[in-house]
């Protein structure tokens, strides 16, 4: 399941990297405390978080998550889509809440063969 | 061998912190450039983050240097802020004593100390109330 698939499927706004969205996503982690996204989020995950600032951008870099997902149509700073823009990092922008994106993407991912997370 | 040895500075600026984050990137990109294992990486870049933030939200900034040889990675964050009064504390998970301005912008967790041990093989903190904070984190390579 790539990033692009679930922007498609899922009608999410590409605000950055769009040219990046073949990346494959590998589970979903949900968290807006910067450190603990960083010591729980694994690599390939999917992030959803509220926050918009710039810090994002670093902590999505440093976890190598495969892209954040900012929910509840919240807009999203232009410096922050900037940053993400050079720094290679995706983020997609959804009006569903956290909740339904989570099972959504789940479904997904169930779908595909292999995929057993725990 | 003494000419393995690679060393990075940088000065961590405080008056804003949104762009917080410079040293650990570049820190991150020269490891990679390097050829070091992207567990690693994670590793080193993590925890250098954790120490960059908090000199920038706890100390108004300082300054990185970092030691790279093929055996391990030294990051050493020095700062001239308050000091922390008690460093049992300040290591429990959840303890915090950051903003609500800076919970905003996503810290405040109390995870920053945690991570840092959690993500290296050796760390220690050196602090003198009113003098300064120096984390010195340790991650072995092999
Ligand atoms: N360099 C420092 N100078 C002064 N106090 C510090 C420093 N680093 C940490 N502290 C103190 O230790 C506490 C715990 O630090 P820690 O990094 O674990 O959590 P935090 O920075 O508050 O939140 P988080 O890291 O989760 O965003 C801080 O709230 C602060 O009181
Ligand atoms: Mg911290």
């Amino acid at each position: 399941m790539t990033v692009a698939e679930i922007a498609r499927d899922l009608e999410m706004d590409v605000v950055s990297g769009a040219a990046l969205t073949d990346r494959q996503i590998g589970g979903v982690y949900v968290g807006d405390l910067l450190s603990w996204v960083m010591s729980h989020a694994k690599d390939d995950d999917l992030w959803i978080t509220v926050l918009t600032n710039l810090n994002t951008v670093a902590v999505a870099v440093l976890s190598n998550v495969a892209c954040v997902v900012i929910p509840e149509g919240i807009e999203v700073e232009e410096a922050t889509a900037r940053k993400a823009e050079t720094e290679n990092v995706i983020i997609l922008r959804s009006k569903m809440t956290a909740y339904e994106i989570c099972i959504k993407v789940y479904e997904k991912l169930k779908n595909q063969n292999g995929y057993d997370r725990n | 061998m003494s000419d393995n040895i690679i060393r990075l500075h940088y000065d961590i600026d405080a008056d804003d912190f949104s762009s917080a984050g410079l040293a650990s990137s570049g820190t991150k990109r020269m490891l990679n450039q390097l050829g070091f294992n992207p567990a690693i990486v994670k590793k080193v870049a993590i925890s250098m983050y954790e120490a960059e933030i908090n000199a920038v939200i706890h100390a108004d900034g300082g300054c990185a240097d970092v030691e790279i040889t093929p055996e391990k990675i030294v990051v050493v964050i020095s700062d001239k802020g308050p000091g922390i009064p008690d460093i049992e504390q300040a290591m429990q998970a959840g303890w915090s004593t950051a903003t609500n301005e800076i919970r905003e912008q996503g810290f405040g967790a109390g995870m920053g100390l945690p991570n840092m041990k959690r993500y290296t093989d050796d760390m220690k903190i050196e602090t003198e109330l009113g003098v300064g904070t120096k984390v010195t984190l340790i991650i072995n390579v092999n």
